[in-house]
């Protein structure tokens, strides 16, 4: 008898004989995205839970010393592994704080929702005169009232009183912050503008006045970019310091440097101006807390950037969407238009405008320096050329404007966020990754869990501008060395943070958008690139909830069928692959993306709810 | 695809008998085969026979065999339809109703009996069967740390090869940290150019980026093919084109298709077709949006009043497994056609017509306004998953 065919247990006999399936090529880096544990996490109100990632550290009996009252420089004996906080009492040296801290998230989210909507008699008026866009933005929830913006110094006093055993941590932690740079504050400046504006040379320029460029290097380059024909750039090469910005004369890439004045230390974010480059705009603007425009004064040149298809408003609005309450605006390149002040007031009354009544800044939060980066007229030291002396009185140096930026308040209390937004290696040392402390602070010895590939470690280093510390803090930006985990499992976008509330992960979120000034209306399915801290990712909108009123927050339609520029809405929208997020209303910081389509900006967002993470569509599909 | 026999009733119903010649038509073919069909091709199948001592004995042979469709999967990096179902004429080796999986290839004859066939599916077989030479895109959109290889014929853009790699940014002191992370990236593109693309068939090979990228990539990649004494590549220059896009990924092939300095370059453009109408639609949703239309209710109701223009509507919606739906999107583009409608038939698989889905599927640009009708908002929502 023949062979009795087999049936349903082999439905794909002729499987085995053909090719077998191929999952695409990718050459992806492995990521433990599958191990992703449940996601959604909410900060638990119990101790003994916040605790749990810190018992080893009581086991191992690691003792923290007592924090330096001193300013730090004078303790850095150079082994930042040695250096740690003490804590009077060994137990549980932070897991009270915690408790603590779960009291205050919820107190600033309520206030944080409330910022949402824009209906206080502060915003009132001016709503009703400014233009359409600048309410939206404001709506956005962006801060810039007096109550937000203060000395953070100050403002860092505990909120409520711990326990006996945790207060000592605590208030040693603070007292650590306050005291950290004497009487300096940090603050974390974008320098944004149109392409050329002279943003680069600007501050290389100041940054060689300042002396953090010795006369050595800079003769250096003056040689080196003379041979390439590039003499004018001479000053940009301090930060443009790859061969292709070089060779090509063009910031790709956000540079970052540190420099001091008088009263503020600076860590310096100094961002391409191009158009293809805006990305990498947007990864160093959403580090920073304020932000200096450059503006180029040449006759037609101001003009360029300035109308559609410029940079200058795409880049002011970013800003402003991605939380920069105060900007400078350094209207550049004085020299080529003789100093005149007709041309400055001109140019201030424009961007005054645009600035305030649509960008959404307040009048009080913008100034304006004229200034030449390339003969470096006016940056750190005063006007000396007399067309300029002429007329511009009381004159306010570009350096002094800088000092009178008030740095926002940093979220210390929250538990400890950092977006990585680059990992490399460095000799000896091994492998780093850097980014800005987003929320709460980070000691060596510290245990950490990486998100989204969920892998534990420990801390090793700290460092602030390659010199280790024995803390950091929200705003600073770091490198840090970590141990017992291995380098595929971090990458630009992972997240660290403390173990007991790790960061949310998700795949779909539900967010309000303000859209700008798009060509096309968005529509459901409508593809997007999400920009957030330091990635982008590609992402479908995939369900428009409701259209807002600008002004009041109020739906004006359900489900509409499009969405037009200048508009403001609820949306949904599915990310590619899960990316490590945070709703607005617990981290204003980190509750803030962009959405770009085609190479322009579309929109700006505001993550209300994470629909869908990792876990959940698996287990549904 | 060639078409060896034709054999249809005046009610439609009968079979076509076709090879499959490129991987083209593999695609055609998935777009053609529907649940409940009959199809009959040769296949291997794996026999057990007993021998006298009892011992059991596995063997393979090839047969002919007939099966009613249940279930349809192409595969896209193999470019075969796996075609399962249960045997319906008697077979040597196989029981009726047993249940099998025959593998369509291409240059292997198949024979599709339908109930119907359709004018979706008729206007499928003359375009597959259209002797028409086109040619084979290769594009490689890509960014700093991303990129997607892309073989786009006119119905298929089949992601070749996802290149992802994180390159250390530009820091203090630590630039060559940034070059090598580049280098490193651009080696894997090249190792999958090499792996994926056949220049006997590639008439093309579009570059894109934003930035300098591009140029950067294209100058590292002749350079090593140098190195490497890689004649194809070299030999083959001048057909390499630099062309803007956004971003690295997939979705940014819309604008390089679009971009006129392509078009005129590719003699098929289908693609770049699909694009531009896509874009159309918009721009109307734009200036005119009781123009644009889009959910099939709101399509249904402009076709009843006349109103179809252009329908624009993704192949997706014809492999539905549930008839009375395919019977629905058949009856819509058949009276927007009788009324002199123009209907644009998009690939799911290309770019533009992956967003059409999930725009619903279909969208209408009309000659005429129609006011939006309120009730019929949650529509919008309905095939939302
Ligand atoms: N005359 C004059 N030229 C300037 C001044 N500042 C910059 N430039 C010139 O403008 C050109 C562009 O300068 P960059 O500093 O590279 O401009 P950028 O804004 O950093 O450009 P991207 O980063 O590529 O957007 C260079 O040739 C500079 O020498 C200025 O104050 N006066
Ligand atoms: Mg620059």
């Amino acid at each position: 008898m023949p062979g009795v065919g087999s049936d349903k247990q082999l439905p794909a006999s002729e499987t085995a004989l053909s090719t077998p399936y191929t999952a695409p090529t990718s050459y992806t880096v492995p990521t433990a995205a599958a191990v992703v544990k449940p996601t959604i996490v909410t900060p638990s109100a119990s101790s003994v839970k916040a605790t749990v990632g810190f018992l080893e550290k009581e086991d191992t009996v690691v003792k923290k010393q007592t924090p330096p009252v001193s300013p730090l420089p004078s303790k850095k004996p150079g082994d930042a592994g040695g250096l740690k906080l003490k804590v009077s009492v060994a137990n549980s040296p932070r897991s009270s704080p915690k408790t603590v801290q779960q009291q205050t998230n919820v107190k600033k989210a309520e206030g944080a929702v409330g910022g949402m909507d824009v209906r206080d008699g502060d915003n009132a008026g001016r709503e009703m005169a400014g233009s359409n866009l600048r309410s939206a933005v404001e709506m956005m929830g962006l801060e810039g009232d007096e109550g937000t913006i203060q000395s953070s110094v100050n403002s860092m006093k505990p909120v409520a009183t711990p326990k006996s055993k945790s207060k000592a941590s605590r208030l040693d932690v603070m007292a650590e912050y306050s005291k950290r740079h004497g009487d300096k504050e940090l603050l974390n400046l974008v320098v944004i503008g149109h392409v050329d504006a002279g943003k680069s040379t600007l501050m290389g320029h100041l940054l060689y006045q300042l002396g953090s460029v010795n006369k050595k290097t800079m003769h250096k380059y003056e040689q080196e970019s003379k041979k390439l024909g590039k003499s004018s750039f001479a000053f940009a090469w301090v930060l443009d310091e790859t061969e292709e910005e070089r060779t090509r004369g063009v910031t790709m890439d956000v540079a970052q440097t540190r420099f001091e004045t008088d009263k503020k230390i600076v860590t310096l974010l100094d961002a391409p101006g191009h158009k293809d480059f805006i990305p990498n705009m947007i990864t160093g603007t959403s580090q920073a807390d304020v932000a200096v425009l450059v503006i180029n004064a040449t006759r037609g040149e101001f003009e360029t950037g300035f109308d559609a298809g410029g940079q200058t408003r795409e880049h002011a609005l970013l800003a402003r969407s991605l939380g920069v309450g105060q900007v400078i605006v350094a209207v550049n390149k004085m020299d080529t238009i003789d100093w005149s002040q007709e041309r400055y007031q001109l140019i201030t009354k424009k961007l005054g405008q645009f600035l305030t009544r649509q960008a959404g800044f307040r009048e009080a939060d913008v100034t304006f320096v004229p200034c030449s980066g390339l003969s470096g007229e006016n940056l750190s030291r005063p006007p000396a050329v007399p067309e300029l002396v002429a007329w511009y009185t009381p004159a306010t140096t570009l350096v002094e404007q800088i000092d009178k930026l008030r740095p926002p308040v940093r979220p210390i209390d929250k538990p400890f966020r950092l977006n990585v937004s680059d990992v490399f290696t460095r000799v000896g040392s091994g492998f780093n990754v850097a980014g800005r402390v987003g929320s709460g602070f980070v000691q060596p010895g510290d245990k950490v869990i990486i998100m989204p590939a969920a892998m534990t470690a420990t801390v090793k280093n700290v460092f602030i501008d390659d010199a280790p510390e024995a803390v950091a803090f929200a705003g600073d930006q770091v490198n840090i060395t970590l141990s017992g985990v291995d380098m595929v499992n971090v990458n630009i976008g992972s997240c660290l943070c403390d173990p007991s509330s790790p960061t949310k992960s998700a795949t779909r979120i539900r967010a309000k958008i303000v859209i700008f000034n798009i060509a096309v209306p968005i529509t459901k399915g409508f593809p997007v690139v999400f920009h957030y801290q330091s990635i982008n990712e590609p992402a479908v909108i995939k369900r428009l909830l409701s259209q807002l009123n600008r002004s009041t927050g109020e739906v004006v339609k359900r489900k509409p069928r499009c969405l037009v520029k200048n508009s403001s809405a609820v949306v949904e929208i599915e990310l590619e692959r899960s990316l490590c997020l945070e709703l607005y209303t617990d981290f204003k910081d980190l509750g803030r993306f962009m959405l770009r389509s085609g190479g322009h900006t579309i929109a700006a967002g505001l993550v209300e709810e994470i629909v869908q993470s990792k876990m959940r569509q698996n287990g549904l599909s | 695809m060639k078409l060896l026999q034709r054999d249809m009733d005046k009610t439609n119903s009968g079979s076509v008998t076709l090879v499959p010649e490129e991987s083209e038509d593999m695609w055609h073919a998935y777009n053609l085969v529907a649940v409940g069909d009959t199809i009959r091709s040769t296949t291997i199948r794996k026999v057990q026979t007993e021998s006298a001592t009892g011992s059991v004995n596995v063997s393979k042979v090839r047969t002919t065999l007939t099966v009613q469709v249940e279930g349809i999967d192409f595969d896209t990096q193999a470019c075969v339809l796996r075609v399962s179902g249960r045997n319906i004429s008697e077979n040597q080796y196989v029981k009726m109703g047993a249940y099998h999986t025959v593998i369509l290839e291409m240059n292997r004859q198949f024979t599709l009996n339908k109930q119907e066939w359709d004018s979706i599916t008729l206007e499928r077989i003359d375009q597959a069967c259209d002797p028409a030479q086109h040619a084979d895109l290769v594009a490689i959109v890509m960014q700093e740390g991303i990129a997607h290889l892309c073989l786009i014929t006119p119905s298929m853009t089949l992601v070749r090869a996802k290149i992802e790699t994180s390159i250390p940014r530009k820091r203090k002191g630590l630039c060559d940290q940034h070059t090598k992370g580049l280098h490193r990236f651009y080696n894997q593109i090249i190792q999958a150019f090499q792996r994926h693309v056949n220049f006997d068939i590639v008439k093309c090979v579009l570059i894109a980026s934003p930035g300098f990228v591009k140029d950067h990539f294209t100058d590292y990649l002749f350079a090593e093919a140098m190195k490497m004494d890689d004649k194809t590549i070299i030999e083959n220059k001048s057909k390499f084109v630099l062309v803007h896009s956004s971003s690295g990924f997939k979705h940014s092939l819309k604008e390089v298709l679009a971009d006129p300095v392509i078009t005129a370059r590719l003699s098929d453009t289908k693609a770049a077709g699909e694009v531009k109408a896509l874009d159309d639609f918009y721009t109307m949703l734009q200036t005119d949006p009781d123009r644009a239309y889009y959910g099939v209710k709101h399509c249904e109701r402009a076709a009843e009043n006349q109103a179809i223009e252009i329908l624009l509507v993704s192949d997706e919606l014809f492999r539905s497994q549930d008839i009375s739906q395919r019977k629905r999107y058949v009856s819509l583009v058949d009276s927007v056609r009788e009324n002199g409608g123009d209907v644009r038939i998009f690939s799911s698989l290309h770019v533009s017509g992956e967003q059409l889905g999930q725009l619903s599927g279909v969208a209408a640009i009309l000659r005429f306004p129609m006011p939006e009708e309120e009730e019929e908002e949650d529509e919008n929502d309905s095939d939302d998953d």
